[in-house]
């Protein structure tokens, strides 16, 4: 409950062009199946983005990131995942993360208005929000996992 | 020939590495004028799918340690490395979850060495900054003294030092976990690729060590790195390093990126952390070019950490490829 007012009172100060636009991207226990919400949300505004990601803030806060939430999930009780959705100002900021750091190795998958997909993580930008989804093992179904998680955060976005 | 120069040079470096052994046991042992880095590896670390070998953790670190201290015995090879009756921290690195956090399996390995050495279990502390990272990566917090305890600095009754220590361009608020409850630390940090210092190793592991790390990442985190090493509080305490770079990230870190994962199989162990952060650095490098990705420099991301660390001013090892005795098992 905690966490979803923080991400209500999170996205009203972005300024994200809406009024006050309650926007809690991340699907529900069993919303998309076989995967589990296992944590609460944590959000962090910009300037305590470093206490998640030290060292790997800075080119989010280059880029106009003005909050960040995140959460953990489960799929089939195995593997487990974090979703991170890095809400910036606009959505150049999204697309510029988006496109810095791709792998050879990328495979486009239409998710949003861009994404790319890898054997353990799925990463794609809708307006001003950028989704990068994690996974921590190498499984056969990962992928097509993820994707199908990654469609269930889109959809909430 | 040598210059007199180089002379001076190898003669500090080995002045420098007799201060630190003769508290260590290890100067009848390593030749004083080389800071000695050993890398050992095992192929068979991870499967083809990336799941790490626990039970094979263990006879690397024995193998790692063996060949640094050129002792067979693993429980007298550990008697030369840590003194009796202090309190040994183990500073391990939590950060970007389990895949690429300090293994728990290592950790373990290590505390069962040490214990077999003579060490309390109440005199064996493993933190880390965050009680959240440790989690994640799989460790179990434990606050009671008689045993290994697994704590961090954001946990009641911890928290930082209020008055700062300075050195150089830094003035930071140090763990009391470091001030007040170690007395000798190892760094187990996680060998990765770092979006401000070019690389992670050793050095910057005790960023995790200060209240607002955020604030010493600028011009490549130099010289903030080394202005911070050079902080008696820590340079006193940190006396050894047991890389893991049994599992890394060559681009993206130091955050996990599993599109950029790689696995060194290896563990890289010594006393001189510029000499290791040497050493992790050109396999990162290395790697990279593997993937035909440019050199850390050219984007933007030099290393110059290393030559502030290894200067006059701090003096807190080698960066010199030369002066570095480099044994790869």
């Amino acid at each position: 409950m905690l966490a979803v007012a923080a991400i209500i009172l999170v996205a009203a100060a972005a300024g994200t062009g809406c009024k006050k636009k309650i926007v809690d991207p991340f699907p529900a226990s069993g919303a998309v199946a076989g995967w589990e919400k296992t944590s609460e949300t944590r959000v962090f505004a910009a300037k305590d983005l470093w206490q998640y990601i030290d060292g790997d803030a800075e080119q989010y806060l280059s880029a106009g990131v003005v909050s960040t939430s995140t959460s953990d999930y489960k799929y089939q009780g195995q593997l487990e995942a974090t979703v991170d959705v890095y809400t910036m100002k606009d959505a150049a900021g999204a697309s510029k993360i988006l496109e810095k750091g791709q792998a050879k190795d990328a495979k486009t998958v239409p998710l949003g208005d861009a994404g790319v997909a890898y054997a353990q993580s799925v990463i794609f930008r809708k307006g001003p929000s950028l989704v990068r989804i994690v996974a921590y093992e190498l499984t056969p179904d990962a992928q097509q996992a993820l994707i199908e998680l990654a469609h269930g955060v889109e959809a909430k976005l | 020939m040598k210059s007199r120069r180089d002379f001076l040079k190898t003669a500090a470096t080995g002045a420098m590495l007799l201060g630190s052994q003769s508290k260590l046991g290890l100067a009848a042992i390593l030749d004083p004028r080389k800071s000695k880095v050993v890398v050992a590896r095992d192929a068979a670390l991870h499967s083809a799918e990336g799941q790490l070998d626990e039970k094979r953790v263990a006879d690397l670190l024995d193998r790692a340690i063996a060949a640094f201290t050129g002792r067979d015995n693993p429980v007298e090879a550990w008697k030369r490395i840590v003194p009796v009756g202090k309190v040994i921290g183990l500073k391990v690195n939590g950060m970007g979850g389990k895949p690429i956090a300090t293994h728990l399996a290592l950790t373990l390995a290590i505390c069962e060495r040490l214990r077999q050495a003579g060490v309390k279990p109440g005199e064996i502390v493993v933190w880390e900054c965050r009680r959240g990272d440790l989690e994640r990566a799989g460790y179990t917090i434990s606050t009671d003294r008689n045993r290994i305890r697994v704590i961090a600095t954001d946990m009641e009754g911890f928290g930082h030092e209020e008055q700062p220590s300075t050195f150089g361009s830094v003035r930071v608020n140090l763990a009391r976990i470091l001030t007040r409850e170690c007395d000798f630390v190892i760094s187990l940090p996680v060998l990765k690729d770092h979006d401000r210092a070019g690389v992670t190793f050793s050095l910057k592991n005790f960023y995790g060590a200060i209240q607002h790390p955020d604030q010493l990442h600028a011009n490549a985190c130099d010289p903030a790195i080394a202005d911070l090493n050079r902080i008696p509080a820590l340079r006193d305490k940190f006396r050894f390093t047991i890389g893991d770079a049994m599992a890394s990230i060559y681009q993206g870190g130091p955050v996990f990126r599993p599109e950029h994962l790689w696995y060194p199989n290896a563990l890289i162990v010594g006393q001189d952390p510029v000499a290791i952060d040497t050493v992790g650095w050109k396999m990162v490098e290395r790697k990279r070019a593997e993937m035909g990705l440019p050199t850390l420099e050219s984007t933007g991301r030099p290393t110059t950490f290393l030559s502030s660390a290894a200067d006059a001013t701090h003096n807190l090892g080698t960066n010199d490829p030369d002066r570095i005795q480099l044994m790869e098992i």
